[in-house]
């Protein structure tokens, strides 16, 4: 659809720049919002938002999509696809690609498979290090120049702390955040999920909370003492989280992200050995999902980031050390945010859309993201039913099927997405 | 009965004392000259062993073929598996040929749960990984019974490298499923987290723990552990946790000294202990056919 004048009605509108929350229209015109507020408007394609909740666009810090080099597991058009249709409009897709993302070249590729697949935002997070050696520092100034906002090496963490420490007070000047994937090296050598009782039982090698806690909190440190914008991936662990909560008391500039996973289930979840669920991070105990929970609630904890890892059949069906980490989550992490946290109460409605789409909007500083939704601004936007059953099954839009929710009933689903103005996920079908 | 076998967990205790009652039955056949009884004739079982293990291996055959079944011995090296083949291929292969049970070994735990997706056949784990090898368990338990005519009210030590071990698992779940007392000893480096919930007392010091003693378990310890810095040295180990002669003379007469082989004699035990009458070693391994047979025989209905 591509209908220049295009007027969504009659969705509660939740929008947490604002703080606007309740019924309004919301009329777009040539890409962008026109006007918020009752009233109708004429020569408009009228799209009946009765019932579901419009909210600005979700913005995802953490995705892999995997091209340059394993377009069998994802690519950025189908990447894109599946943000769409779960919501999202702008996503920022890691640096770990064949060849790495540490240089301009790659950048540009991804931005401009972006580009052309038209879904959604894709914001390439450049290499802090070349080849995520965790040695040299690549460039980041000239990606910087590129567009580039955010820095990780995720999926291995900075090992020593000097090069950390450069790298925080070198992104200084062009003020770009540096995302570290915490996780101390030897303590978590050969491990295969959370150490504690299941893992006793299960009779697979674990690895403590305290690998991802250790690094957490030298990398505060290095925030404090460099003065450096630091963003923690993924925390997995209640240390982490207090780690964080004790750093920005003192006010030290540092955002942390956590995955719907690690907020809905626990290392028990894997007794059947169900190598979708194996993450890394790994699932930790409930003890540690209840400190994530509150984390979130209270805002230690910045953004709910999908960590969309694709993988291939072949690879995740394995015997369970031998299948590498990760699950796919763009498709569902709206819904299981919605289903696990703030049906329950945990979470209000507008925290959600604050955590999923106003808070990383700004860490990745896409600008056109996360609201204000207001006339002027550029139209991104979602509308789902939170009332909606569906049970997660493939296929997916994304090219993989390696999700850790596979078989359960959510409850919430993404009906609509408009990009930049188009409905580019309607009644929720990519339209392209 | 249950379909598959994968974990000691699964079996009520009405379904150990059952396994162990067939085996003794089965027992009888194997004193007799002709050591066959036709109970699974035209039955498939197939033997999928992903790492070494002569003793499960031929225990596991023997036990099919007394029952008449016939048996099909696939291992890794030199099969389709050292050319890159999958588990999930070879099991879709093995369930094409219409295997009626798999048995499987495996260096990573959970296998022979991630098999039985595949496959319609009977799944028993031979031992996976670090996680259960509840076969052995089960031998274990008959021997146990066999000595002292119950399990209830024993008092047994498991020794050593628990954390590392899947024998350990499965005995101390049997065993406390069981009524009996364990104590898991060892190095707090190579006791698991939580312990205490699977239903055993940990004690780090051996000794204290020999005098009252029914059933005294020594656990391999490779010495790969060392170099993974779980202990200083083997000398060390030995010394702390190995059964040496001065340990037994700690062990109450009647004590059993068990073991599930193979063994590193001089490490976790003294060459001479494992010779002691008191050692049944050897009657783990010929009980271990048995309880395979009765296993087998219970899984594949083999009455019909």
């Amino acid at each position: 659809m591509t209908a220049r004048r295009v007027l969504l009605r009659g969705a509660r509108l939740v929008d947490p720049a604002s703080g606007h929350d309740g019924v309004a229209d919301v009329l777009v015109e040539d890409g962008l919002v026109a006007a918020v507020g009752d009233g109708e408007a004429t020569r408009a394609t009228i799209v009946d938002c009765g019932g579901l909740v419009l909210a600005p666009g979700l913005v995802d810090l953490h995705a892999h999509l995997r091209q340059p080099g394993r377009e069998d597991k994802e690519t950025v058009e189908t990447g894109s696809r599946a943000a769409a249709e779960g919501g999202y409009t702008a996503i920022a897709a890691m640096a770990n690609t064949e060849p790495v993302a540490d240089n301009v070249a790659v950048i540009q590729e991804v931005l401009a498979l972006a580009e052309k697949a038209g879904l959604c935002e894709v914001h390439p997070v450049g290499a802090i290090t070349t080849g995520l050696a965790g040695e040299a520092m690549s460039e980041i100034g000239e990606m910087a120049g590129a567009g580039v906002r955010l820095f990780s090496d995720d999926g291995n963490c900075i090992p020593r702390s000097r090069v950390l420490r450069m790298a925080l007070e070198y992104a200084r000047a062009f003020d770009v955040v540096i995302a570290d994937h915490c996780e101390d090296a030897s303590l978590a050598e050969g491990a295969q999920m959370h150490e504690g009782y299941t893992s006793s039982f299960l009779g697979l090698a674990g690895q403590p909370a305290e690998t991802e806690e250790i690094m957490a909190v030298r990398d505060v440190l290095l925030a404090r003492l460099t003065g450096g914008r630091l963003h923690l991936c993924h925390l997995s662990s209640a240390g982490s989280v207090d780690a964080v909560r004790r750093a920005k008391a003192h006010g030290v500039r540092v955002t942390a992200e956590v995955t719907p996973h690690h907020l809905s289930l626990t290392d028990e979840d894997l007794t059947d050995y169900d190598t979708n669920r194996k993450v890394n991070p790994p699932l930790r105990s409930a003890e540690d999902r209840e400190a994530l929970r509150a984390g979130l609630a209270e805002g230690t904890v910045d953004a709910v980031a999908t960590d969309h890892a694709p993988h291939a059949i072949e690879d995740k069906e394995q015997e369970f050390d031998q299948a590498p980490p990760g699950t796919i989550g763009l498709e569902t992490a709206l819904a299981v945010v919605l289903t696990d946290l703030v049906g329950p109460g945990r979470l209000t409605l507008s925290r959600a859309i604050e955590a999923m789409s106003t808070a990383p909007g700004r860490i990745l500083g896409a600008s056109g993201h996360g609201g204000p939704v207001e006339p002027g601004r550029e139209a991104n936007l979602v509308a789902f039913d939170p009332e909606v059953d569906w049970v997660v099954e493939a296929p997916f839009a994304s090219r993989s099927r390696n999700s850790a929710f596979l078989g359960r009933t959510l409850r919430g689903r993404v009906v609509h997405t408009m990009f930049r103005g188009e409905l580019v996920v309607q009644d929720g079908k990519a339209q392209r | 009965m249950i379909k598959h076998l994968l974990s000691m967990t699964q079996l009520s205790r009405e379904d150990v004392t059952r396994v162990l009652d067939t085996a003794n039955s089965f027992r009888e056949v194997g004193t007799r000259v002709i050591k066959k009884v036709p109970a699974l004739r035209g039955r498939t079982v197939v033997n999928l062993f992903y790492e070494n293990s002569t003793r499960t291996r031929i225990s596991f055959e023997l036990a099919a073929k007394r029952l008449s079944a016939d048996v099909i011995n696939f291992s890794s090296g030199g099969s389709s598996v050292s050319k890159g083949e999958s588990l999930k291929d070879t099991a879709l292969t093995l369930q094409a040929m219409g295997a009626d049970a798999i048995v499987i070994r495996h260096s990573s735990s959970g296998s022979p749960a991630t098999l039985t997706r595949w496959v319609t056949a009977s799944v028993l784990n031979a031992g996976d990984g670090t996680h259960e090898h509840p076969t052995q368990g089960l031998l274990d338990l008959y021997t146990i019974r066999e000595r002292f005519g119950r399990i209830e009210g024993l008092r047994a030590a498991i020794v050593g490298d628990v954390l590392h071990s899947r024998v350990a698992r499965s005995l101390t779940f049997g065993l406390s499923k069981m009524g009996a007392e364990v104590t898991l000893v060892g190095p707090p480096t190579l006791i698991p987290p939580d312990a205490p919930a699977w239903g055993a007392e940990v004690s780090y010091e051996l000794d204290p723990v020999l005098p009252k003693l029914d059933v005294c378990y020594m656990l391999r310890v490779q010495r790969e552990r060392q170099r993974q810095q779980f202990f200083p040295s083997v000398r060390e180990y030995s010394s702390l946790y190995g059964l040496s002669r001065d340990r037994v003379a700690m062990l109450p007469e009647g004590c059993m000294i068990m073991h599930p082989g193979p063994m590193n004699r001089g490490v976790e035990i003294a060459s001479d202990v494992a010779d002691l009458p008191q050692s049944v070693i050897t009657e783990q391994v010929t009980n271990g056919i048995a309880v395979r047979m009765s296993l087998l025989y219970l899984m594949l209905g083999g009455a019909s």
